[in-house]
Parts: structure tokens; C-alpha cells; sequence
């Protein structure tokens, strides 16, 4: 049987004075690696670039390809950042955040209403609407906040619809409405923007030959983030005119409300056609950045289609009707 | 034996507060140099930067409160990591300055001043950096004792000036959905407020 020796007692007097400055050493030492653990955590949770959370599963890592290039010999942006790198407030108003919470967005059924000042007014089954013939077209994609892509687009020029149902003759402009449905957008529940998404054009503009209604890009059919399943394209326009997943077009007389237009009116007016002499507010619009370049480049008037659009603005003064 | 000299109590909180300041910069770094900056590389980095600036910002301005509401002398080391605190709200204004004159602009004076003249939160943001500079370069201890710490203390004020030009910069600039610009500028509300109820108290005192 072992018996206590009283120095025992004695010397583990001492121990604590190094215990003491151990545990202060351990718990600073915790402190430092505990913090440094969470400050790196929470900058990679909040501050995340476009693309590192890749949403879309079982392509590649470049994604499908495209051979065509535009008049001016530039080629497609890559799959991968025009699918991560989107302005859908509906998901996200962060660009990068919109992929990965519209993933699961269900876009079928999905049906399309024409109605207005048309002799025809009908509902579209998305299917019907791809029967109307869907073709491809390379398109510059100019945002208003001065970054510009280069899209393979595939879709159906918008005077196809539009002829399907006719236009009355006091019909001249074009409502388009984006989907009104918290359930499935979930930033639908806050108030950022006034719900649901509107836009419009007028006639002509609608029925030119660029205009495009737009159903998928780089031969596949459009995902959520872009504006799934159908949107409009309207390549000389800012990207917040080409409205995304689209229910509802109506043909009036009177030039439609539109969602930005009624945000600011004097940062986003009507025609927003893109136009290097007319400064946004916030952004000159002089110049724009191309994703994957690196210099920026010079904005075109017109996004460099003022040779098929500029005549549709004959006599206006662009700098008013901005 | 046992005449081991205190260690400076400030020194672990220093330590802390710079492993954890700098850290954003060395992982911000890595991704560059990994080319892991997503979509738009350049406005990552000017958006980043600047919302380190903010972030480090408010962090530097809640000190002083946070010790001087709690009264709690386990915090009051915290005092001293102020000027490091500062120092990296001018080293992240710094590289936000750097990166919109260089991405943005391509250092083309020309075309910042013009940028400067025609977009409000554009000025504001250069004028929150601005006022950072003196500050910054009157941050060592030699300098506090060549302005007197009177005039040193006055002259620090303008930080506060900085940071209310910096949280309009930063409202403005937001195209929709101003809760994060809104929360920095409650914030900093915050802590303005709680140091004008100080300033009067002291005042107000014989």
C-alpha cells in the first residue's frame, strides 16, 4: 500500500505556476488558430467569385464549345462564366450567387400568354413555341454595368410570334412580364425591385430581325440562371431590356411600364439603347470590360449594330430618349 | 528566478488582430495568383477590397466603445491594437483606390479625374481614402509626439468624416438592395452617436 509523503504534496505546489502558463499558452494558441480558422471561413463564404460553386453537374469543366464568331471576328465567351455570372435579381442579386440558388428551378410546364391588341390572342405551350422554328445566332450581350459577353444564342425571332397572332393596327408597343412566383423565386419574397419583372419595346422594334426569343445558347436549352426556359434577346439594347423567363406578352398602344424605368427613371429610360455617348450615373458606358479580356475595349453605338437598328431612331434625339 | 518581466499585455491581441486583418489579403492573393477570381476578375477585386475597407473600418472604430461600455480590463489591451487597425483600413483602402485606378481607369489620370467630377460616390470614395492618408502617415509614435496629443487626437477625428463619406460610397453605388450599405451605415451611426454622448459627457465635466 503506497502512503503520502507530505514534499508529495509539496512540490505539486509548484506544477501549477507552469500548468498555469501552459493553459494560457493552449488557450492562446486555440484563440489564434480558432480565429484564423473562422476568418478564413467566413471570407470564402462571403466573398466568392463566379464559378467556384459550379452548378452545373456532369458537363466539363470547359463546357460545350462554339465554332461561330460574330462580324467582327470575336468569339463566344465561355460556357462556363455566362452560366455563373448572372443578373437575376428573381434568385440573387449577387451575379455570382444566382446559379447556384436557381438550380432547381422547374421550368416545364411552362406556357407563354399572347394577348392585347391582337386578332388571335393565345396561350403558347413552350413546346409549341420551339416548333416555331429555332435558329442560332452569335450575339454581342452588353451590360448596362459596363461587362459585355459574346452569346451563341439559340431562338425564335420574335416576329415569328407576333405574326402568329396578328397585331391590330393600333397596336405599337410590346409588355413582356417575367414569372410571378415566390415559391419558385425565392427573391421574389423581398422587396428589392418591384414584382413581378416588366419590359417592353415598341412594335418595331420587336419585329426586327434581331430580335430574338431565346430558348437555350451553345445547343443546349437555357438553364435556370439565364433565363429558362424562354427570354428575350435584344442584342443592342442593355441586358436588363432582354428580359428573362418570360409569361406574358401583350401588345398595347401606350409605351409599357418597365421595372428599372420606374426603379430610376433618370438611370434607366425606355429605349436604353447601348450607347457610348449617353453616361449612366454610376458607369460612363464609354468603354465596357469583355469577360476574359483583361483591357477594356470601346463601346460600339447600337452594340455595334447601327447598321441594321440606327434607323429605327431616325430623327430621335438619342441623348433624350436615352 | 522569479523576477520574469510581465509581458506586454497588448501583445496577444496585436498578434491576433493581425493574423486574422491580414489573412483576407494572403487568401485574396493566393486566388490571384491561382487565377481563381471567377467571371470578372477585376470587379472582384475592387469589390472585395472595398468591402475589407468597410469591414476593417467599423472594426476599428468599435474599440474604443466596446471597451469603454463593457469596462471590462481583460479588454482594455484592445486599446492598442487601434493603431493597427487603422493602419489596415488605409492598407485595404489603399489596394481599392489602386485596383478601380488601374482596372477601371488604366491609371489614366485623365480619365479618373473626369470620373471624379461626374460620379458623386466615385469623389466620395476618393475623398473617404483621402482623408486616410495623413492619418496614416502621422500613425507612429513619433509623430503623435511631434503634433502634441491634442492636435494628434484632433486631427484623428477626420477618420470619422472618412467613414461617413465612405458609407454614402458605398449606398450609392449599389444598384438595388441596399440592406448591406444600410447595415454599415446604421453601424456606423452607431458608434458616432455613442461617441458624441462621450464627447458631451467629457465636455459637460468640470
Amino acid at each position: 500500500m503506497l502512503i503520502k509523503k507530505t514534499d508529495d504534496i509539496a512540490s505539486s505546489e509548484i506544477t501549477p505556476e507552469r500548468d498555469y502558463l501552459n493553459r494560457r499558452n493552449f488557450i492562446r494558441g486555440g484563440l489564434l488558430a480558432g480565429t484564423a480558422a473562422a476568418t478564413t471561413l467566413l471570407y470564402r463564404r462571403l466573398a466568392v467569385p463566379a464559378g467556384s460553386s459550379r452548378p452545373v453537374t456532369g458537363s466539363s469543366s470547359t463546357g460545350p464549345t462554339s465554332n461561330l464568331t460574330t462580324d467582327q471576328g470575336e468569339s463566344s465567351t465561355s460556357f462556363e462564366d455566362i452560366t455563373n455570372y448572372n443578373n437575376f435579381y428573381e434568385f440573387s442579386t449577387s451575379k455570382e450567387g444566382v446559379a447556384a440558388r436557381a438550380r432547381n428551378f422547374v421550368t416545364r410546364p411552362w406556357t407563354v400568354e399572347v394577348t392585347g391588341l391582337v386578332k388571335r390572342p393565345r396561350v403558347f405551350d413552350l413546346e409549341e413555341l420551339l416548333r416555331l422554328g429555332v435558329e442560332e445566332r452569335l450575339y454581342r450581350f452588353r451590360c448596362v454595368e459596363a461587362w459585355s459577353m459574346v452569346i451563341p444564342w439559340l431562338g425564335i425571332p420574335l416576329a415569328r410570334l407576333i405574326d402568329q397572332v396578328e397585331p391590330l393596327g393600333n397596336a405599337s408597343f410590346v409588355a413582356f412580364q417575367t414569372l410571378f412566383d415566390p415559391q419558385r423565386m425565392p427573391n421574389q419574397r423581398t422587396s428589392v425591385l418591384d414584382w413581378p419583372y416588366v419590359e417592353g419595346l415598341r412594335l418595331d422594334e420587336a419585329r426586327h430581325p434581331l430580335t430574338l426569343l431565346s430558348t437555350g445558347l451553345y445547343g443546349q436549352p437555357l438553364l435556370p440562371q439565364n433565363g429558362a426556359p424562354i427570354r428575350l434577346v435584344v442584342p443592342w439594347k442593355y441586358g436588363f431590356k432582354s428580359i428573362k423567363s418570360i409569361v406574358r406578352i401583350e401588345l398595347t398602344d401606350r409605351q409599357p411600364k418597365t421595372t428599372w424605368g420606374d426603379y430610376a427613371p433618370d438611370e434607366y429610360g425606355f429605349y436604353s439603347n447601348v450607347n457610348p455617348d449617353v453616361a449612366h450615373p454610376r458607369w460612363s458606358q464609354a468603354r465596357e470590360r469583355r469577360i476574359g479580356e483583361w483591357v477594356m475595349r470601346d463601346t460600339l453605338p447600337f452594340n455595334g449594330y447601327a447598321e441594321q437598328v440606327a434607323s429605327l431612331y431616325q430623327g430621335m434625339d438619342l441623348r433624350r430618349y436615352y | 528566478m522569479f523576477t520574469r518581466q510581465r509581458p506586454d499585455p497588448s501583445l496577444f491581441p496585436r498578434l491576433l488582430f493581425f493574423v486574422n486583418a491580414a489573412l483576407p489579403a494572403l487568401l485574396l492573393g493566393w486566388d490571384s495568383f491561382n487565377g481563381r477570381l471567377g467571371t470578372n476578375p477585376q470587379e472582384y477585386l475592387i469589390r472585395t477590397t472595398g468591402m475589407l475597407t468597410l469591414i476593417l473600418m467599423t472594426a476599428t472604430l468599435t474599440i474604443s466603445p466596446l471597451v469603454k461600455i463593457t469596462r471590462s480590463p481583460a479588454l482594455l489591451p484592445m486599446m492598442k491594437v487601434r493603431r493597427m487597425a487603422g493602419l489596415f483600413t488605409f492598407f485595404y483602402a489603399a489596394l481599392h483606390a489602386l485596383s478601380y485606378s488601374w482596372f477601371d481607369k488604366e491609371l489614366d489620370v485623365r480619365l479618373i479625374v473626369a470620373d471624379l467630377l461626374r460620379r458623386p460616390f466615385i469623389f466620395l470614395g476618393m475623398f473617404a481614402f483621402i482623408l486616410l492618408v495623413p492619418l496614416a502617415i502621422t500613425s507612429t509614435k513619433r509623430m503623435v509626439r511631434r503634433l502634441g496629443g491634442r492636435r494628434w487626437n484632433l486631427l484623428h477625428r477626420l477618420v470619422y468624416l472618412s467613414a461617413i463619406a465612405a458609407s454614402v460610397h458605398y449606398y450609392l453605388l449599389v444598384r438595388a438592395d441596399k440592406l448591406l450599405p444600410l447595415a454599415f451605415a446604421t453601424t456606423l451611426f452607431l458608434l458616432l452617436l455613442w461617441r458624441g454622448r462621450d464627447w458631451s459627457r467629457r465636455i459637460g465635466q468640470p
